[in-house]
């Protein structure tokens, strides 16, 4: 059997609260001991809110932060301690916002040459990436602010297939965009995804999103994953009250789906937050 | 009679020596304590239609044709000084930022106050410190905070981005409007935070009977808080009415492109 | 697709929207015509004056302090020279100055800045503090000083101000730099395995070039002023070179009674520092950059 694309064992991440003296006063992990699998060519989803660690996941697979433990293998090998060239050849990475992840100041031919040109590539590749992404080959001597938000979206995503990966981390990568364009990029996801044999790390708090890009997800709460399973299974049946809670949470446009979402206890006439959900099912849970 | 009614709007935008129409005849009504979306993607022109209900446009753009209704009286063609009396009492607007819309620099109850002391003075009501200051508690425990009082005298940074809302939402109900305007509220939150945010508003709306006209893009929003609907595309309205129809068989091909492209919670194959 | 019509409009009107803000912007106008001017009539200065003998030592006595008028526009001196035609020589000095110091602070400033503001640790700590006490003095002493020590000559005060006055650049680099490091596509470039020297030079150097040429036309009309107070000391150009701050410290003798000797002058000397402000002034509204002073 083969190694999954990306497999991450017992990651655990602390980032340090300081003084205003600099000293260290605590710490917050962001991170705790969060392992996952995910198969050559599959799409998994890491669901969560914000502070559930789930940006500082996808810097950590890209090298840009060191775990404190635990391990990140892509094919099978270690990543942590190896030198980084080597390793942005194959992994790489769509940011949320296309507008802060091009240079200004460069053409879009330029921005894709960067990666070409790091990784040993001809720089004639770029009018073939721009094709993979659906966009004119004159759209190379275009600066990012000529282009709209889903032109840019695409020019990352070209970007980022310029050095040929494996693995693809999409962080959050429609969440600036309209929902039209959204469809539209997604469906230009699946369809590399399929014809160039990606992997994708896909991290999300769209959860309507999730159920229909990701065949496998992992819904984290404070820097640990509470749940995971297919897609299908954990949206039509979540076990954990998190879990229940994000569903029903989303806003949604059928009675379908609103049936699907699971009912929450009101607490004094309103929705719970996590925290106060959790700690009424623990009392609950005590009083039993 | 409607509340908010907006007839036959054109605004025009003259940027670099040039004019482009960014709104085309622009027609919508909001009955009194009825909620109504506006709902579009970027460019839509719902922004447009909004400050100008409001009366927030830039200088380098102009309404060149329509009225704006507010209880019968023409927003445009009122004195300036009428208007402002309306503003932020009658109808007020409930801002989309939760981070930049509160100055880091006063307490909650000082920036509450400041505003109902204008609202007051605008309106000719005598109100002093103490009675600002019970009506700043009392907007806070609408807006179902639980120690409104600590709330009141905490500075913007010592609240979470949900609260900040909430003190955004209480900003507008000061002066007990008839009509909020609400652009992408919670669309800055979390989506457990942005869900709580969501029903208070519909909580409130149907309590207080206020007429709410929802500006968003999402239409998950517009679902959960509002009976009826109109379309946005391009600076006109493309498709109106209820809610609930639209979404179920929408007649025009933009907004059956724009619900087809939602994702669905059932996932693809149901939908 | 149907975002692309935007795309194609934005293209078109991105030079014209450029020239069209520049246009309305009456302080960035004047400021262009006045520099350009300056920069022609310098270049082209022997053929244009009217009496370009008068550029040397002439002595003409008969024709001494002679007040404006249609043959001498700014009257003549004590040794009877035309002050027009050296005044428009005088200009040579002072681009000459401005220019030469700014070729030199400028990149050097620009550079040390970019290292400081992206490596950060002990390449900033190094760089910032000794700009830190570079800033300290004030570039017209250090050149009273250096001219005091060493010759007296321009080309000494030039490279007194040069060695100082990269430091304003330096400041003004690192924090912009700090900024742009910040934004994601440095991040992006990372991860793409882009070099270092690509970062600094390709990434980071362009976005930091619109602050710096606002800076940089801003300093010119300092640079200038500088030099003309030098001049005036008498520790800038020999005669008989013609030079605006030597005119305004020799015609300064015979005030008030020819005072066109001195002010006139003086009001070119002003009208091109001022010409290079409003130059600076107007581009910092079109960049739109903030933070320079």
């Amino acid at each position: 059997m083969s190694a999954p694309t990306l497999e991450i064992r017992n990651l655990t991440k602390t980032f340090p609260i300081r003084t205003a003296f600099g000293g260290k006063a605590g710490a917050v992990t962001a991170v705790d001991d969060v392992s996952l699998r995910v198969a050559a060519g599959a799409v998994y989803g890491l669901a969560g809110e914000s502070g559930s660690g789930k940006s500082t996941i996808a810097r950590m697979v890209m090298g840009l932060t060191r775990p404190d433990s635990g391990d990140i293998l892509i094919d099978g090998q270690s990543i942590i301690g190896v030198k980084s060239h080597a390793h942005r050849g194959r992994v790489q990475m769509v940011f949320q916002n296309p507008g802060a992840s091009l240079n200004p100041r460069r053409t879009v031919g330029q921005s894709i040459r960067v990666a070409l040109d790091a990784h040993g590539k001809p720089a004639a590749r770029v009018g073939d990436l721009l094709d993979m992404v659906q966009l004119p080959r004159h759209f190379a001597d275009r600066y990012p602010h000529e282009l709209s938000g889903g032109q840019k979206q695409r020019v990352a995503i070209a970007r980022a297939l310029a050095v040929e990966p494996r693995l693809l981390v999409l962080d959050e990568p429609t969440s600036a965009l309209d929902v039209s364009v959204q469809a539209k990029v997604i469906e230009l996801l699946e369809d590399l995804g399929r014809d160039l044999g990606l992997t994708y790390l896909f991290i999300s708090h769209d959860l309507s999103l999730m159920r229909n890009f990701t065949a496998e997800v992992g819904v984290l709460y404070r820097g640990r994953i509470v749940e995971t399973g297919p897609t299908a299974r954990v949206f039509a049946d979540p076990q954990h009250d998190y879990t229940r809670l994000l569903l029903a949470s989303v806003p949604v446009i059928s009675d379908e789906e609103a049936a699907l979402r699971p009912d929450i206890p009101l607490i004094n006439g309103e929705l719970p937050t996590a925290e106060e959900l959790l700690a009424l099912r623990q009392a609950e849970r005590k009083s039993e | 009679m409607s509340l908010l009614s907006v007839e036959d709007i054109h605004v025009s935008f003259t940027t670099y020596g040039r004019t482009t129409e960014v709104l085309k005849g622009v027609s919508l009504s909001v009955p009194a304590a009825q909620q109504v979306a506006l709902v579009g993607e970027s460019g839509s022109g719902k922004s447009v239609t909004m400050k100008s209900i409001m009366g927030l446009l830039p200088q380098a753009a102009r309404i060149t044709q329509g009225r704006i209704l507010f209880d019968g009286d023409d927003l445009l063609t009122m004195r300036e000084r009428d208007r402002l009396k309306l503003r932020g009492t009658a109808m007020s607007m409930v801002f989309q930022d939760p981070m930049s819309s509160l100055n880091p620099v006063w307490t909650v109850a000082d920036q509450l106050s400041t505003i109902l002391k204008y609202a007051d003075r605008r309106l000719g009501r005598a109100r002093d410190r103490r009675g600002r200051m019970a009506r700043v508690h009392e907007v806070l425990a609408q807006v179902r905070m639980r120690e409104p009082e600590r709330v009141a005298a905490s500075y913007p940074v010592q609240l979470s981005g949900g609260m900040r809302q909430r003190v955004l939402i209480a900003m507008a109900l000061l002066s007990e409007p008839r009509l909020l305007i609400a652009d992408e509220p919670g669309t800055a939150l979390d989506v457990t935070t942005q869900a709580q945010i969501l029903k208070l508003l519909k909580d409130l709306v149907t309590e207080r009977q206020l007429a709410l006209l929802m500006i968003t893009h999402n239409l998950g929003v517009v679902r959960e808080t509002c009976a009826y609907t109109y379309v946005m595309h391009k600076g006109a309205i493309v498709e109106e009415g209820r809610t609930a129809a639209i979404f179920a068989e929408p007649q025009q091909d933009y907004t059956r492109a724009l619900i087809a492209a939602v994702p669905r919670l059932t996932g693809r194959d149901a939908a | 697709m149907s975002d692309l019509d935007l795309s194609e409009q934005a293209a078109l009107s991105n030079a014209w929207q450029n020239w069209y803000r520049f246009s309305r912007n009456p302080t960035a106008v004047i400021g262009a015509i006045i520099v350009v001017v300056a920069v022609l009539l310098a270049v082209f200065a022997p053929y244009i004056v009217p009496y370009p003998a008068d550029a040397g030592a002439v002595v003409d006595f008969q024709h001494r302090h002679l007040p404006p008028s249609w043959e001498h526009w700014f009257g003549t001196d004590n040794t009877g020279r035309d002050n027009f035609s050296r005044a428009i020589y005088g200009l040579r000095v002072s681009l000459a100055l401005a220019g030469v110091v700014l070729v030199i602070a400028v990149p050097v400033g620009t550079v040390l800045g970019i290292l400081a503001g992206y490596f950060g640790g002990w390449t900033e700590i190094v760089i910032m503090r000794l700009t830190d006490i570079a800033l300290a003095i004030p570039p017209l002493v250090v050149a009273l000083a250096v001219a005091a020590v060493l010759e007296p000559t321009l080309l000494n005060s030039m490279l007194a101000l040069a060695s100082l006055w990269w430091t304003w650049h330096a400041r003004l680099v690192y924090s912009v730099t700090r900024q742009v490091r910040a934004q994601e596509y440095i991040e992006a470039a990372e991860t793409l395995g882009a070099s270092k020297l690509h970062i600094l030079f390709r990434e980071i150097l362009p976005n930091v070039i619109s602050p710096v040429a606002v800076k940089t036309s801003l300093d010119a009309g300092f640079v200038i002023l500088i030099g003309a107070a030098l001049s005036y000391l008498g520790l800038g150009v020999r005669p008989p070179t013609p030079d605006l701050g030597t005119m305004v410290a020799n015609g300064a003798n015979f005030l008030p009674d020819f005072w066109w000797e001195s002010m006139l002058p003086a009001t070119v000397i002003l009208v091109l520092a001022l010409g290079f402000n409003l130059l600076g002034d107007g581009l910092r509204d079109l960049f739109d950059v903030e933070d320079v002073r």
